[in-house]
């Protein structure tokens, strides 16, 4: 069990590795000189001298890449050329809203999704598994800011029930907090939904073929039994993965969702790093984004050992 | 109850009909027979004959588009075709029970095992989980499962297959049924396994009483088992009656030709073959390493030390239970993988250390047919482009190489026209011909045939066994025949090695070996092959008529 | 072992057939005839842009700016002539005529919809092959997939088009580069699975030679599943470009696509949530189509993979 743990862990740092090797090479793979990227269209040749010398890009690109990660070892992020501003302390402020638009969606997207899929599963070829199914195809289908527009249209505009745009701090009260996180959670949970109903379906439909269902049968169990009993959970380690693969499609939505709802948090300010050319924004927002992607998959792997036998011996 | 004679099943004209498409209206029909308290029923038959529909029948877990249409299925005089759902839950586990084919598969890898067999207590009893628990504990003993204890806490995959098939045997016979279905129960598992578990089940049937409804497709396991035989082809029973007089003295003729096609445990004696060496290894051995960094590096040797010699127009048996490695010995030899160590001999050429350029020529020598002959085909590919491929990739023209492949065709038993055809629109034994012929087209020196005939059913098998020894006297083919089943290599090979562990442990001319086993796993081989005595008065007879 | 195939196991699929019987089977099922049916609409709206009445989808009007649907509007040519111009689904911040832009718009997605399933599928076979079939090649090629697949989609093709000058050929490289490592995961567990298979251990004691074996025994196993692949990585192609560009980041904005078009309704999406509602519909159809078209065609080519 514990070297299970280990060699997850470890099986993690490569990939990580790999992340920071393609984030440092981005900036560098550009066609044209980095520098004169990065200081902006107006600048100076000075400007771009002093940009260079000061991001080392006059040096070897080994050496550079050293530099880069030792500062990325000790914590420093670099700064910010549109902020103005040292990127830990821009990340850190931008926290807390997209942890909580994140974690609405997936408390949302599980509730609602799994129970979705292991009914239509089970009344396989039904009316209710096709209308889950037909909902979520088009779920996938439609953009995360078309689906935002049309709540805000519907709920907050022609209803009012809830505020078009905006953000309110868990500190301002629990109240105005939830009141302003339900449209835009409820947006990003659409595709989320679709994704984890879709696979719970498939595995439930799996499992439901194999051959220790029909032993079961061959007991006398009923089939709500088997279902929960049995099927759910030989089921759950793929629901799981595809709940931790979602987060990829979570992390891409946040960005969208918070531009439509004006949500001051990591995905608008990857947005704003982007539309202002601030090309170390960008770099630590992408690692820290597939840090955290990463790091949830894997702690996904090892649950896995909850739920299988096989894994934990 | 009362009347212990009364059948504790009765079949009665059972009819089921097959959804469209199919080779047949109904996959049964006009089935009938009858299982009495304490009486092992084997219904035998080969694939296709709706043996084990008929089981899943009783049972009442056919599959929703396969519909009883005709007759009754009456389990202590209660009709099963006209329960309710809830009667048939009730009954299902209770007073009938049933064990399959894959013990693999047939658990549940997420739960432990003693809670498998607790949940047949918790359906159908009022048990708390103290009584429960100790009723389990009293049945994994009585399954002679070591440390009841560990076992119950245990999860299926630290189990082996015999092991797993006797907790299904303990689940199934827990609540006393009066009928036990069996459904090719022991197809799965190696023959000293699978004696084992017959033995076991004969044991608990006589103590408990309980009748047994035993679907096999191995008249060596009918004549180790049955009480009574039922035999069915083809959706239908030809015959029934008690066992000695179906098997000592069968009427229908389907019977009869089945019968006469079990190989014999008692090989003929054959003259020593004479001709060049083929093939001789050397010390052959394949070693797997697994593990690395963070894992404990562990090293099987999957064949060591393997010494063999095959002459022109020999045929050498590599016999063994799974893990024998006599699988992995054909496949160094062929050179599907790369062995660890020493030498392959073919001719005065070592090819055991050739890299793939050198080797290519030297394929055409050592060709293979495989065991699965749904898998052996190229799917896409007519039959005809599969067979020529060979010869055309060593400079025969495709003219050339057809007109070879239709008198191959004709020579393994095919219409020649059939070489525009897909491999879909073959039987299985037709199959294995056509990779007989797609073999024979390269003009090999040395045939490995891997388990060739093991998929095949038993009269289908006797064929190709036939046609193998046709073809091997008119090549002067030296034949490398890996199997697990001793009644065939004892039909077919010339001397036979028997393989355990990875290693051989013993190899003589197979008369001998038969007569007089060196080594204590030849013996218990042989001695654990079903119906060990049955055929071997047949077989005495052809060997009298052909002296 | 010899359980009754011809009842409870499976036999042996026939191989697909090509061609014609295919295209009926396919077109049999009501979910692939709609979808095949609507995408063949939009191809033609597209190509047919220019004749169904609409103006010059990059013309600027500042008179008749955020006009509502339905506003007419009187064009006087220069020899004097005066036509009537119904803006049946208004017209955006800048007076440019909506209903024209969407429909020219078709043909932006559209591209980007082929020429990223095109190109992924690509790149991914070759690589996949070459992961599967090249022993010393494999891990060096999945550690880089692996690193590839743990940037989020989107933010990896936000990063690339913020690398390169915006445009179209950007927008399709940012989209491809993060497709790719899933069709090569794909292609190599294909490739790993049909080269154990005895046919193909068969054609190796036949003396075949490897590119043979592959164009011959392993490739033909790669198509179907392809093929459905590449209708879903065209699905997802068509809503990240619409993301990019109501981002800001993606094709020129002067350009009709269906994401610039909302994006440029953003500001204004209070009172005048056309310019949203009407590309929105067209683009959610239009994935909506290639959806159930890949649906579709997973069940009628790749049975095994149904339901995912």
């Amino acid at each position: 069990m514990l070297g299970y743990v280990l060699r997850r862990l470890l099986a993690a740092i490569p990939v990580l590795a790999i992340v920071a090797v393609l984030v440092f090479l981005m900036l560098r793979l550009t066609p044209g000189d980095p520098a004169a990227v990065i200081a902006g269209d107006n600048a100076s040749s000075e400007q771009i001298a002093q940009v260079r010398s000061k991001l080392g890009l006059d040096q070897p690109l080994p050496a550079q890449f050293a530099i880069w990660i030792g500062n990325l070892a000790t914590g420093n992020l670099g700064e910010s050329f549109f902020f103005k501003k040292s990127i830990g302390e821009l990340i850190l402020g931008r926290i807390e809203p997209t942890l909580s638009l994140a974690a609405a969606t997936m408390l949302i997207a599980v509730c609602l999704a799994i129970p979705l899929g292991v009914v239509a599963a089970y009344r396989h070829g039904s009316w209710l598994d096709r209308i889950v199914m037909g909902v979520s195809v088009l779920g996938f289908s439609v953009p995360v800011f078309v689906i935002g527009y049309l709540l805000i249209y519907i709920f907050a505009i022609t209803l009012g029930w809830f505020p078009v745009q905006g953000y309110q701090p868990l500190s301002g009260g629990l109240g105005g907090y939830l009141h302003r996180l339900v449209l835009p959670s409820l947006t990003l949970s659409v595709v989320y939904i679709a994704l984890i109903a879709r696979m719970t379906r498939a595995s439930v439909l799996e499992v439901l073929n194999e051959d220790y269902i029909r032993t079961a049968r061959a007991k006398g169990q009923v089939e709500r039994k088997i279902l929960f009993r049995h099927a759910l959970k030989n089921a759950a380690v793929p629901i799981v993965t595809v709940v931790g693969i979602g987060i990829a499609l979570l992390i891409g939505g946040v960005v969208v969702t918070e531009s439509v709802f004006a949500i001051p948090g990591l995905g608008r300010l990857t947005v704003d790093a982007v539309l202002a050319r601030d090309y170390p924004t960008i770099q630590a927002l992408i690692l820290m984004f597939s840090g955290v992607y990463v790091l949830i998959n894997l702690l996904i792997d090892l649950t896995y050992s909850l739920f299988d036998p096989r894994i934990r011996h | 109850m009362s009347d212990a004679t009364a059948p504790v099943l009765e079949v009665e004209n059972l009819a089921i009909a097959l959804p469209g498409g199919g080779d047949r209206l109904r996959a049964v029909d006009g089935v009938s027979f009858a299982v009495a308290p304490g009486e092992i029923v084997c219904v035998v038959g080969e694939s296709g004959s709706g043996k084990s529909v008929t089981a899943f029948s009783v049972m009442g877990l056919l599959a929703k588009v396969l519909k009883p249409v005709a007759g009754s299925i009456r389990l202590l005089g209660e009709d099963i075709l006209t329960a309710s759902p809830q009667r048939l839950r009730a009954l299902r586990g209770d007073r009938m029970a049933m064990i399959f084919q894959e013990p693999m598969t047939a658990l549940n890898p997420v739960l432990t095992v003693g809670d498998q067999i607790e949940e047949v207590l918790r359906i159908h009893t009022d048990l708390g989980p103290k009584e429960r628990r100790a009723k389990v504990l009293a049945m994994l003993e009585a399954m002679h499962l070591p440390d009841p204890e560990r076992m119950h806490a245990s999860y299926p995959h630290q189990l082996s297959g015999g092991q797993r098939q006797r907790v299904m045997i303990a689940a199934a016979l827990i609540l006393d049924p009066a009928l036990l279905i069996a459904d090719e129960p022991t197809t799965a598992l190696d023959v000293t396994t699978q004696a084992q578990i017959l033995k076991l089940i004969r044991e608990m049937q006589e103590r408990r009483g309980t009748g047994v409804l035993f679907i096999t497709h191995d008249f060596g396991v009918v004549a180790e088992i049955a009480d009574r035989v039922v035999v069915m082809q083809r959706g239908r029973i030809v015959e029934q009656g008690p066992a000695a007089q179906v098997l000592g003295n069968p009427e229908h003729p389907y019977t009869k030709m089945l019968i006469a096609a079990v190989p014999t445990m008692t090989p003929a004696r054959r003259p020593p073959v004479t001709g060049a060496l083929a093939l001789e290894t050397a010390g052959l051995a394949k070693t797997y390493r697994s593990g690395g960094l963070f894992k404990k590096a562990r090293e099987v040797h999957a064949a060591a030390d393997v010494a063999i010699r095959i002459h022109r127009g020999e045929t050498v048996g590599i016999v063994g239970e799974s893990g024998s490695g006599k699988s992995t010995v054909a496949r160094c030899i062929a050179r599907l993988i790369a062995p660890s160590a020493g030498q392959i001999m073919v001719g005065d050429r070592d090819i055991a250390r050739l890299p793939e350029r050198r080797l290519r020529p030297l394929r055409r020598t050592i060709q293979v047919v495989f065991q699965d002959p749904f898998r052996s085909l190229n799917p896409r590919r007519t039959v005809g482009n599969s067979i020529i491929e060979g010869p055309v990739n060593f400079g025969a023209t495709p003219e050339a190489a057809t007109a070879r492949a239709r008198e191959l065709m004709g020579l393994v038993g095919l219409d020649p026209s059939a070489l525009a055809r897909y491999p879909h629109q073959f039987s299985g034994g037709q199959r294995q011909r056509i990779a007989l012929a797609r073999a024979l087209a390269m003009e090999p020196e040395i045939l490995i045939a891997d388990e060739a005939v093991s998929a095949l059913d038993v009269s289908v098998q006797r064929q190709v066994l036939a046609l193998l020894d046709d073809v091997q006297r008119r090549f002067d083919l030296a034949i490398l025949f890996i199997t697990h089943d001793l009644r065939v290599a004892a039909q077919i090979c010339d001397r036979l090695i028997v393989m355990q562990r990875g290693r051989i442990v013993e190899q003589g001319p197979t008369a001998e070996v038969f007569a007089r086993p060196d080594a204590a796993y030849t013996r218990a081989l042989i001695e654990a092959a079903p119906g060990r005595e049955f055929g071997r008065g047949a077989g005495q007879v052809q060997e009298a008529a052909s002296a | 072992m010899s359980a009754e195939p011809t009842l409870l196991a499976p036999a042996v699929a026939a191989p697909l057939p090509l061609g014609r019987t295919l295209a009926a089977r396919l077109l049999r099922n009501p979910v692939v005839a709609l979808g095949a049916g609507f995408l063949l609409l939009m191809a033609l709206v597209g190509a047919l842009a220019p004749v169904l009445g609409t103006l010059d989808p990059t013309a600027i009007n500042p008179a008749t700016r955020n006009r509502p649907p339905g506003f007419e509007r009187t064009i006087r040519a220069e020899d004097g002539t005066t036509t009537t111009y119904r803006h049946r689904m208004g017209t955006d911040s800048l007076g440019r005529d909506v209903y024209s832009r969407v429909l020219y718009g078709a043909r932006i997605s559209l591209l980007i919809a082929v020429s990223v399933a095109a190109l992924s599928l690509a790149i991914g076979l070759l690589l996949g092959l070459v992961a599967g079939y090249i022993r010393p090649l494999d891990g060096p090629i999945m550690r880089l997939m692996d690193g590839l697949m743990a940037i989020p989609g989107i933010l990896l093709a936000i990063a690339v088009v913020s690398l390169f000058r915006a445009g179209l050929p950007a927008v399709i490289a940012a989209i491809v580069v993060p497709e790719i490592p899933r069709v090569v995961r794909l292609v190599r567990s294909i490739v790993l699975s049909v080269r154990e298979e005895p046919y193909v251990e068969a054609a190796i004691m036949a003396g075949t030679r490897l590119p043979l074996l592959m164009a011959r025994h392993i490739l033909p196993n790669t198509v179907a599943p392809l093929i459905v692949q590449g209708t879903f990585i065209a699905a997802s192609a068509i809503l990240v470009e619409a993301v990019l560009s109501f981002l800001g980041i993606g094709i020129p904005p002067e350009t009709p696509s269906w994401g610039n078009i909302m994006a440029e309704g953003r500001n204004l999406f209070r009172v005048y949530p056309h310019n949203i509602l009407y590309p929105g519909i067209f683009l959610g159809l239009t994935v909506l189509a290639v959806n159930m078209l890949g649906d579709g065609l997973r069940d009628t080519l790749d049975p095994k993979m149904t339901g995912r």
